[in-house]
């Protein structure tokens, strides 16, 4: 593609991209992102393309491989335009089907199409699917259209028309207030306006000043900013640009971990594309504003995560957050000006600037305008990433798109915010999604982790697990954060091994206070939020381990006994074929017993244990009662029922 | 340079703007106890035990002084229960780790009796990570013969074997050190 010197050379270029497309009868969107990746994607993408050309439609048909749709847990899925048919858990085999029946034809394989659970009905468009229907996929959406690998086709979507006009019709200041009338807020954690910070770096004194993409996200499970990265990497190179007039910057960096060697190459690829057309480098778009854009790939520690951290990091230096009181904004890479925002942050941009504040400010809240984007995992029946207005509640998140809880299970609570978040109680659930109703029940937005908790699930085990995560990917400079972890953690896996004391839960919330007071970063002033929330909603539980030897979810290992109900067991011999410790004994037609006192509570004969019978039980805080051996099984009494609750 | 006016304690005193509260405290004759400060160093911000309450119109706020830059009109109060109370806490946490230390007698004079933390499945590390000797040798030798490894709980002082023949056999590390950690881990090296 030639160089652009002009606005009116992205139009015509942009027309020429369009004009190729209507030549285009049908196209189909295969996802591609993380979660389809998994499933085989790739595979099935390739086999659209030699599909294609083998049914002879190469000139009328278009493949895309695209970014994450978002219903990962249907994976692969595919879109295919103009109808937007949508198939789902598409193999190999099927896409000759689907080619000569759907790319061809404009009819539908029924087969493929998701149906609705609760109405038992197929669904012919995403749309229509209750997990799309109730989101607002102002970002996620725009990855159905675009090739990530192709600039053509972001800027025949309308790409870099957000560029062109803030570098022609607006001026800088222009572009700051209009950003800050959208109350756009950063996505990647503290929710600070975007607009106020950008404005702070412009007036900062001192030359170069440095705009940045935050694409570390450290937290575990969590694969939202992966997402944008890898389905849409223009967006946010757009939107960086944006900023970088505004702010006055001549070099931005991508700040994104190693371990995301996708996102990586499609931002890359982005760049260059960009540069060789005029959109980045010298004379942008032939105006007099310059600006260039490197990768900086990091180590992935959670830590880096942090403002100074990361700063520190592109320095070439360990990255640990910096102790000083002076904001990056005003003294950040080589002590210059430095603007950070999330991926996600900046990924807005672009619609902003486009659309205007006043219709950005339509979606959302109050206090939080647009859309935010989850990764909502955990014990939900469809995981996926989810993008919401602002405001939706917790439950319509989890209930009528996350389709409730797996497994007939009941809910328990929803993690929000990262590992440095808080856990929400059913009670709760009513609470809109916004930075300060999530702040205020003790969570926090963080950047978009949401993972689902059932009633299998033990609350301390769950401070446990994040406070250990912490202890390791804390920097470990500062005192109260890595001592009050170690300590916290010492004090968790007590009261998870059953030797929790008295007084262990009043010394957990004096911890906790005491790093949120007295740490140096952000990392250690929330670490105590998963160990202060679940004490917050569920102290009983904390005083069941400590009090009672009792785990009420049956999860920590030390308090829980694993028993063969005699009335249930049919003798099979499963277990005791499973057991590595030879704990089981019993014979053909006699009750199996577990010998409590060799059992390694590893939990494989229960799992075994055929779902018909289910004479393995666990049992907590309670006496193993007692069985003779030599006990014959019960046969099945005439009438009896076989349902069990 | 221009001087800015603080009030540390109820006295008032000027220093240079780019000061720290604890530079404008130690002017105005007000101890501020550290742990990981010192003079020939920059201020490493990680013990906190130099926290103070900075109150700027009707917003309280807890620093660390050491990293604070003083700035006009700020009050500063740097003994309130709950600045108290946050360094027993940090004795209490270092206390497992350097017990022979300068700790006891902070722990005396703060009347910690007895840490909560201190358990026989603890062994001492004599080390509080306050980086004295990481930072002589980086800042002052301008060698990197002792540093960091590690991160979180794992964190560790060591000997850069890399950089021995760096060394200049200054021996400040060996004085330097307060927790005891220092000599003990030279032997380890055998250096
Ligand atoms: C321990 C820690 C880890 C963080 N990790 C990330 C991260 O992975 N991605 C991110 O965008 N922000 C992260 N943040 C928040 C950043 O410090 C910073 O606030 C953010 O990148 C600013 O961008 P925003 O205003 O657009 O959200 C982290 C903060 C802390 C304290
Ligand atoms: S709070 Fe934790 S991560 Fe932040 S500086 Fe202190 S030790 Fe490092
Ligand atoms: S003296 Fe250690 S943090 Fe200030």
């Amino acid at each position: 593609m030639r160089r652009l010197a002009s606005r009116e050379e992205l139009e015509k270029l942009r027309e020429e991209l369009r004009g190729k497309m209507e030549k285009i009868e049908r196209w189909v969107a295969v996802c591609s992102g993380p979660g389809c990746h998994v499933h085989g994607s790739g595979e099935v993408a390739q086999a659209f393309l030699k599909e294609v050309e083998a049914q002879g439609l190469g000139d009328k048909v278009k493949v895309r491989a695209t970014g994450c749709h978002g219903f990962c847990e249907v994976g692969p899925v595919a879109v295919i335009f103009p109808e937007r048919y949508c198939y789902t858990r598409i193999r190999v085999e099927d896409v000759p089907r689907i080619v000569s029946t759907t790319l061809k034809e404009g009819e539908v394989v029924e087969d493929l199409l998701y149906v609705d659970e609760t109405t038992g009905k197929k669904v012919l468009r995403d749309e229509d699917i209750p997990y799309y229907k109730f989101q607002h996929r102002l970002l996620l959406g725009q990855h159905l259209e675009i090739d990530p690998e192709d600039i053509g086709d972001y800027i025949a979507a309308g790409g870099y028309s957000a560029l062109a006009k803030a570098l022609f019709d607006m001026k800088p200041e222009e572009i700051i207030e209009e950003v800050k009338a959208a109350r756009l807020r950063g996505r990647g954690g503290g929710g600070f306006p975007a607009g106020i910070k950008w404005e702070t770096t412009r007036n900062a004194p001192g030359d170069p000043k440095y705009v940045i993409v935050n694409a570390d996200e450290g937290d575990p499970g969590a694969y939202m900013d992966r997402g944008i990265l890898e389905g849409n990497p223009h967006s946010v190179l757009e939107g960086l640009i944006i900023g970088a007039i505004a702010i006055g910057s001549p070099q931005g960096f991508v700040y994104v971990r190693q371990e995301y060697p996708i996102a990586v190459k499609n931002m890359q690829r982005a760049i260059d594309q960009a540069r060789e057309i005029g959109l980045l480098g010298e004379n942008i778009l032939g105006s007099d504003f310059s600006f260039d854009v490197k990768i900086h790939m990091g180590a992935g520690a959670f830590v880096s995560g942090e403002s100074s951290a990361l700063m520190t990091a592109i320095e070439g230096k360990v990255g640990e957050p910096r102790p000083k009181y002076i904001r990056t904004a005003v003294k950040g890479v080589w002590d210059k000006p430095s603007n950070l925002n999330n991926v996600e942050t900046w990924a807005n941009v672009p619609l902003i600037i486009n659309n205007g504040a006043k219709w950005y400010t339509t979606i959302g809240t109050d206090n939080s305008k647009g859309t935010k984007i989850f990764s909502l995992v955990g014990k939900v029946k469809n995981t996926g990433l989810v993008e919401v207005p602002m405001g939706v509640t917790l439950r319509k998140i989890i209930f009528d798109i996350g389709g409730g809880i797996r497994g007939n299970k009941k809910f328990k609570a929803v993690q929000t915010g990262g590992p440095s978040g808080g856990v929400i109680p059913e009670s709760l659930l009513g609470i809109a999604v916004d930075y300060d109703e999530l702040d205020q029940v003790g969570s926090m937005m963080g950047s978009g982790g949401m993972i689902v908790m059932d009633e299998d699930t033990c609350m301390v085990d769950v401070a446990r697990y994040y406070v250990n995560f912490l202890s390791d990917e804390s920097c470990g400079k500062c005192v109260p954060c890595r001592e009050g972890l170690r300590q916290a953690s010492r004090i968790l896996e007590r009261i998870c091994a059953g030797k929790g004391k008295e007084g262990d839960i009043e010394l957990l919330e004096e911890l906790g206070s005491f790093m949120r007071d007295a740490s140096l970063c952000a990392l250690g002033r929330t670490a105590a939020n998963p160990v202060l929330s679940t004490i917050k909603y569920f102290r009983g539980e904390y005083e069941a381990h400590i009090l009672e030897g009792k785990c009420p979810a049956k999860v920590c290992k030390e308090l829980i006994s694993y028993f063969i109900d005699p009335a249930r067991c049919k003798a099979c011999g499963q277990c005791v074929r499973v057991c590595p410790v030879d704990a089981i004994s019993g014979g053909k037609g006699l009750v199996h017993i577990i010998d409590q006192d060799k059992c390694v509570r590893c939990g494989s004969c229960f799992a075994v244990c055929p779902d018909k019978f289910r004479a393995v039980v666990k049992l907590s805080g309670e006496p193993v009662p007692e069985v003779a051996p030599g006990t014959k099984i019960r046969k099945k009494a005439k009438g009896e029922k076989k349902c069990r609750k | 340079m221009q001087k800015v006016t603080l009030e540390i304690d109820g006295l008032k005193v000027s220093v240079e703007e780019g000061k720290s509260v604890l530079d404008a405290a130690k002017k105005a004759g007000v101890p501020i106890p550290t742990l990981c400060y010192h003079d020939e160093l920059e201020p490493f911000g990680a013990c906190r035990f130099c926290m103070v309450e900075i109150i700027r119109g009707n917003r309280k706020r807890l620093v660390a002084s050491c990293v604070y830059p003083a700035e006009d009109g700020l009050v500063v109060r740097t003994n309130t229960d709950r600045v108290k109370e946050i360094r027993r806490m940090i004795i209490e946490l270092l206390l497992p780790l350097a017990p022979a230390g300068p700790l006891r007698e902070l722990a005396r004079r703060y009347g910690v009796k007895r840490s909560r933390f201190e358990s026989e499945d603890m062994q001492p590390t004599h080390c509080t990570l306050c980086g004295m000797c990481v930072r002589y040798c980086s800042e002052v030798v301008k060698y990197d013969a002792v540093s960091f490894v590690g991160r979180g709980v794992s964190k560790a002082v060591a000997l850069t074997p890399e950089a021995q023949d760096q060394c200049v056999f200054c021996r400040k590390c060996y004085t330097i050190c307060e927790a005891g950690r220092f000599p003990m881990l030279a032997e380890e090296y055998s250096v």
